[in-house]
């Protein structure tokens, strides 16, 4: 460990290539921090925008016609318009108009943080495209099924849950495999309310030690490195859930 | 004389059209929906406004004010996102064709580009651009300025240059082998094949996903204003600055929501509709 500072003290002595968070602890710390924030803010709305997906997909196909147009409004208003907007017009203007609450300290404080409002806002978005991505695994499920189910006195509910949505889920994989990496790289986003996540991290250090280009260079390779992994996993869990003989 | 009723109209395909109907009707009246939360949230802001500081202008006059220039900012926004998809576009274009060339290292290489340009986050991909190009390009006969709206384009057609590389490999690859083979058998060489046979034959296939990149390239312009380019999200936070009241917020922010809404919807309606249309005859 110590040896590997020395040698990046080193070659920032000699080369002038400043890369302070391999032997500044302050540095290393903020940017492992920052790389955690980002892990736990992707999969906090992974999770929100599946069961979001999983939600409005059933509402969509609900009997009620105005639950499916409430539905269908909040998935087009949310795809067709910027993400970054949406989190300012959440942060600023949905958040102003809360009621601020007395904190622990006694300050009055807005109840919901900035994190707060970047997971909401950040799954809202993601789970917009869930839901058109679910409903298009829903409806690649042969009819035969359904109605078979149907046929076993499944309830609506149970046929969704036993035998519409294993199926979906398989047939809509690689869709929402794309969309959760598109997610991955919307939480940048959060970097603009100063959410500390790994953006906001490395901003901070490259500001204090002056080294911009070095630390672009790491949070370049890092992100992509990042979702190099979260795609490697996500394609064997594709292969591992994959239905035999189904080819789309 | 009237038709006896032998059969009435099956149970299933009724569900179908009026789940159709309701779809489209919605998918139509979402504009409706996004203009009315903007009405509300004026008329709300309307009746917040304190009447007691002089005669103070209502948010509705106060918006008309502001909007001309935030409208401005978003034609550059607009501006911005025609010049880097066409970059992108010419760009990636290249990049594809060499993701399907016929040399394993060109393959190989153009491969590892895509990858890194698709998995990197814009945003990441626009500060690596703004702050890491020079102000100027110095060539053997001129010195080129770079102002930070070239860089902003320069960053933003990265990630499109590697979706439209995508696209057009996606593209080829649809297009059956037979093709390819008769292309040979007419003794066509192999870039002639792919320039006059296959490519033609590709473009109306990659049209819908294309427009589909081109919305969420529109959407994405507004990271410029993150790293510090007056675009229409600045200068609306800049009004809401110089106004200072707090009921404005909401109706604002619609404001400028519901202009992107405008552009973008119609594109997605339209992608949608082109790509039926295309299943339909393919």
């Amino acid at each position: 460990m110590e040896r590997i500072a020395d040698f990046f003290r080193w070659l920032n002595d000699a080369h002038g290539v400043n890369l302070s968070i391999f032997y500044d602890s302050l540095d290393r710390s903020r940017f492992l921090e920052g790389l955690w924030t980002t892990v736990e803010l992707s999969t906090i709305c992974t999770l929100l925008s599946l069961v979001i997906g999983v939600v409005g997909a059933w509402l969509q196909g609900a009997r009620f016609g105005p639950t499916r147009g409430l539905v269908q409004a909040y998935i087009q208003f949310f795809r067709n318009t910027p993400p970054l907007v949406q989190l300012f017009f959440f942060y600023f203007a949905v958040g102003n108009e809360l009621p601020h609450v007395l904190d622990q300290h006694g300050m009055l404080v807005p109840p919901i943080s900035n994190v707060g409002w970047a997971v909401l806002s950040l799954s809202l978005f993601a789970g917009a495209f869930n839901i058109e991505i679910f409903r298009a695994g829903i409806e690649a499920v042969p009819r035969a099924m359904v109605e078979a189910a149907e046929s076993l006195g499944y309830s609506r509910l149970g046929v969704y849950r036993h035998v519409l949505l294993p199926l979906a889920f398989r047939i809509s994989l690689p869709a929402l495999n794309n969309n959760l990496v598109n997610l991955v790289k919307t939480t940048t986003l959060a970097y603009a309310i100063a959410v500390p996540e790994l953006l906001y991290a490395a901003s901070q250090i490259w500001s204090e030690e002056l080294n911009v280009r070095e630390m672009m260079n790491v949070l370049l390779v890092t992100y992509v490195a990042l979702i190099a992994v979260l795609v490697a996993i996500m394609g064997r869990w594709e292969r591992a859930l994959h239905i035999p003989g189904y080819s789309p | 004389m009237t038709p006896l009723p032998v059969l009435l109209p099956g149970k299933p395909a009724l569900a179908g059209s009026a789940r159709e109907g309701w779809r489209e009707f919605f998918s139509g009246g979402v504009l409706v929906a996004v203009l009315a939360a903007l009405a509300i949230s004026i008329l709300a802001g309307e009746a917040r406004a304190q009447p007691g500081i002089g005669a103070s202008p209502g948010v509705l006059a106060i918006l008309l004010k502001w909007s001309p220039l935030i409208f401005q900012g978003f034609l550059f926004n607009l501006m911005v996102s025609v010049l880097s998809m066409l970059a992108g576009t010419a760009l990636g274009l290249w990049l594809g064709l060499g993701r399907v060339s016929q040399f394993v290292a060109l393959r190989r290489a153009s491969g590892g580009v895509i990858q890194f340009f698709r998995n990197a986050p814009w945003l990441v991909l626009l500060f690596y651009c703004m702050f890491l190009l020079p102000f100027s390009i110095t060539l053997p006969f001129a010195t080129v300025p770079l102002p930070d709206a070239a860089k902003a384009v320069i960053g933003l057609s990265l990630p499109v240059m590697a979706n439209v590389a995508e696209i057009v490999r996606g593209g080829v690859g649809s297009i059956p082998l037979e093709q390819w083979e008769s292309g040979e058998a007419l003794a066509f060489s192999r870039s002639q094949i792919m320039w006059m046979v296959i490519l033609p034959q590709c473009l109306r296939r990659m049209i819908p996903p294309w427009m589909n990149l081109y919305a969420i390239l529109t959407m994405s312009t507004t990271l410029i204003s993150v790293v510090g380019i007056q675009d229409s999200m600045t200068l609306a936070r800049a009004a809401l600055v110089a106004e200072g009241r707090t009921e404005l917020f909401i109706p604002m922010y619609l404001m400028l929501l519901s202009w992107f809404f405008l552009y973008c919807y119609p594109i997605a309606r339209w992608t949608t509709v082109l790509e039926r249309r295309f299943r339909v005859r393919v």
